[in-house]
């Protein structure tokens, strides 16, 4: 049963990795307006919103199953307050801090609507903490002498959001893709 | 007027002319030279036929600006 | 200057004493009897707008001044301040309002309104503010008076809604305040003995010229609604067989041509031409200028004082502009003509306030009444620069 558990627990953990790395390369792409062939720009945002969603219900599963796996030793606390674990508490403490920061964006995201669009983005830029956070913690926690795929994985999911990074930091990432003077923000929210 | 009828509100203080919309609601939006959406019913607020209500939650929805609102489409005269 | 047909109410410097205190239904029953409308620009009945307003509003009086031709706000506030603070005072007591704040523009001097405001012991907050042209508009100045950068808000919620401090907010330009506050005094009959019976009392005129020959003495008339153009023109010294035609109301306003001299100013009288008495500006343009080329460093200027913030306004209102600089220039591609067409509907109704609709505006009137010029444009002539008459 414990390996069972286990099991479940890494498998869900690896998905809700990749899960995560596709949300935020689609996060980037949706940004940037550019359009996706088969998707177009409406169809990124709603598989960027899909692939959260989904990535958080993997860690949801995640986090049970290894709590019920006594070989994970995870006691309540450790679920929401990092760093105080038994098994390899750093990387441990790690992956609680990603569920923390988790847990806050996708609730601003699913009440985006009532807290207004400026709160929205600014809890959003804490994906670009999560996500390395995350990846840390799949590694440091998820690794060990057996595991040269789980390693493999990583390093393609580290590449895609590096590479998308590295787009999102060009000049040529632009005005959602169109020749046009940027508009003058308000540095305060309208009502 | 149709009880419960709705027209498709831009807030034009939130759009960054991303363009979702007009993909998911073209028979009432396009774009224009700048990406920014444009009412093809010559309405500032086009009415959104019952047929359509369907997609036009889902291009409010699809909003990464949520600049798009429905609203009622018989509004108080001051 | 040497306007014999003035009216002299707002601008003849009389000791009027206080101000009669009213209620809230006295007050509606009294403007809307005097059939008042808004000297801002906007022409809206101004018993509507009171009577439409929330409970414990904020009042705030307009003295932007943000339209560049005009010059009355600055006037009234030298000349007879009491009556816009008169205004306000009556607006607050009738409507119990929690706060009243005078927004003065940048280019008028806030002295003697506030010593004004010192002697009475005003509840009245002047506020001495900095802006361009769309400055004066409500939202954007709701916004500004809160501490928020001075961009429109979104129309959907209107400052009557919520406004400054989130209150319902009434905003009345100092020009209609300074007409109510003798209205209160003097009644609406009073009030009715000039002017027209759709559009009553008097109005402040800015009148100024492209050049001093046309209008050797620019500045604030009084006159009274439904004056004919041709009259202002006369008492103001103007050759009217050098005009080829006058701006009414403003940079968002609309040309009357020569053949229009008699056309009342009015907001029956200027229907037909499709113009309002908007800011009460009248600009005159000499004979002797080419009319593509003042439009076009009109809707430049319009260009430039987008407030950034709406992506229709901000992109459109230049490439508009320029297409009609380029159309100014004789031997011009006719495929211009279309395009500034295409583009001025494209800037209708898009954006959070009036400015691309009222700058379009302007850009379709200019297309209209100087089509004449569009065409000798195009054949590679400009009648203004001595070419045939």
């Amino acid at each position: 049963m414990s390996e069972a558990l286990w099991a479940l627990g890494r498998g869900t953990g690896v998905v809700a990795l990749v899960m995560f790395t596709v949300t935020i390369v689609l996060g980037i792409l949706g940004r940037s307006g550019r359009s996706v062939a088969g998707l177009g720009r409406f169809g990124v945002t709603e598989v960027h919103r899909t692939a959260a969603l989904t990535g958080t219900t993997l860690v949801a599963v995640h986090v049970t199953s290894l709590f019920f796996d006594p070989y994970a030793q995870l006691r309540l606390v450790d679920v929401v307050f990092p760093f105080l674990g038994a098994y390899r508490p750093l990387w441990l403490g790690l992956g609680t801090l990603a569920v923390d920061l988790l847990l806050v964006v996708v609730t601003v995201s699913l009440l985006r609507e009532k807290v207004g669009p400026r709160v929205f983005r600014t809890v959003h830029w804490a994906t670009y903490a999560l996500w390395p956070i995350a990846l840390a913690h799949a590694v440091g926690n998820g690794t060990d002498r057996t595991s040269s795929w789980l390693l493999a994985l990583a390093a393609a999911c580290a590449g895609a959001v590096v590479v998308a990074v590295g787009w999102r930091l060009s000049p040529s990432y632009g005005e959602r893709g169109w020749s046009r003077t940027p508009r003058r923000l308000p540095s305060w929210p309208s009502p | 007027m149709s009880r419960g009828a709705r027209r498709l509100h831009v807030d034009w203080t939130r759009c960054d002319g991303h363009g979702s919309c007009a993909e998911l609601l073209p028979e009432l939006l396009a774009l224009d030279d700048w990406g920014f959406p444009v009412s093809r019913t010559g309405e500032r607020d086009p009415e959104v036929p019952a047929v359509l209500e369907r997609h036009a939650r889902r291009a409010q929805k699809a909003c990464p600006l949520l600049a798009l609102r429905l609203i009622p489409a018989v509004t108080r005269a001051p | 200057m040497a306007l014999t047909l003035t009216t002299q109410r707002l601008l003849a410097g009389l000791d009027h004493g206080p101000a009669p205190r009213l209620t809230a239904g006295g007050l509606v029953d009294l403007v809307e009897a005097s059939g008042l409308t808004g000297r801002g620009g906007g022409g809206f009945p101004t018993a509507r707008k009171i009577r439409s307003i929330g409970r414990r509003p904020v009042v705030v009086g307009n003295a932007m001044e943000s339209e560049y031709l005009s010059r009355k706000d600055a006037v009234l506030l030298r000349t007879a301040p009491g009556l816009v603070l008169d205004g306000l005072e009556i607006l607050a007591s009738a409507l119990r309002a929690r706060r009243v704040l005078l927004a003065v523009g940048h280019r008028i001097d806030p002295g003697p309104v506030r010593e004004e405001v010192a002697v009475r012991r005003s509840p009245v907050e002047v506020r001495h503010l900095a802006g361009g042209f769309v400055a004066g508009q409500e939202s954007a100045l709701v916004n500004r008076l809160d501490g928020r950068p001075g961009l429109p808000g979104d129309p959907l919620v209107p400052v009557r809604e919520r406004g400054v401090d989130g209150r319902p907010t009434l905003v009345v330009n100092a020009e209609t305040l300074a007409q109510l506050a003798l209205l209160a005094r003097y009644g609406a009959d009073w009030f009715r003995s000039v002017g027209t019976s759709e559009d009553p009392g008097t109005f402040l005129v800015s009148l100024t010229g492209s050049t001093r020959d046309v209008v050797p003495h620019p500045g604030v008339v009084e006159v009274p609604r439904g004056t004919s153009l041709r009259d202002v023109l006369n008492g103001a010294g103007t050759p009217v067989q050098r005009v080829r035609a006058v701006l009414v109301g403003g940079y968002h306003g609309t040309w009357l041509p020569m053949a229009a001299l008699d056309a009342p100013l009015s907001r029956g009288g200027l229907a037909p031409y499709g113009a309002t008495p908007g800011a009460g500006v009248l600009h005159v343009l000499d004979r002797r200028a080419c009319p593509l080329r003042t439009s076009a460093d009109v809707a430049s200027y319009l260009a430039r004082e987008s407030a950034g913030q709406c992506g229709p306004c901000l992109n459109g209102l230049p490439r508009m502009a320029d297409t009609l600089a380029r159309l100014a220039v004789p031997g011009a591609d006719p495929r211009l003509s279309a395009e500034v067409e295409r583009l001025q509907a494209l800037a209708r109704g898009r954006g959070a306030c009036a400015h691309p609709d009222g700058t379009a505006h302007f850009v379709a009137s200019s297309m209209r009444v100087f089509a004449g010029h569009v065409e000798a444009h195009l054949r590679g002539e400009c009648h203004a620069l001595g070419g045939a008459a």
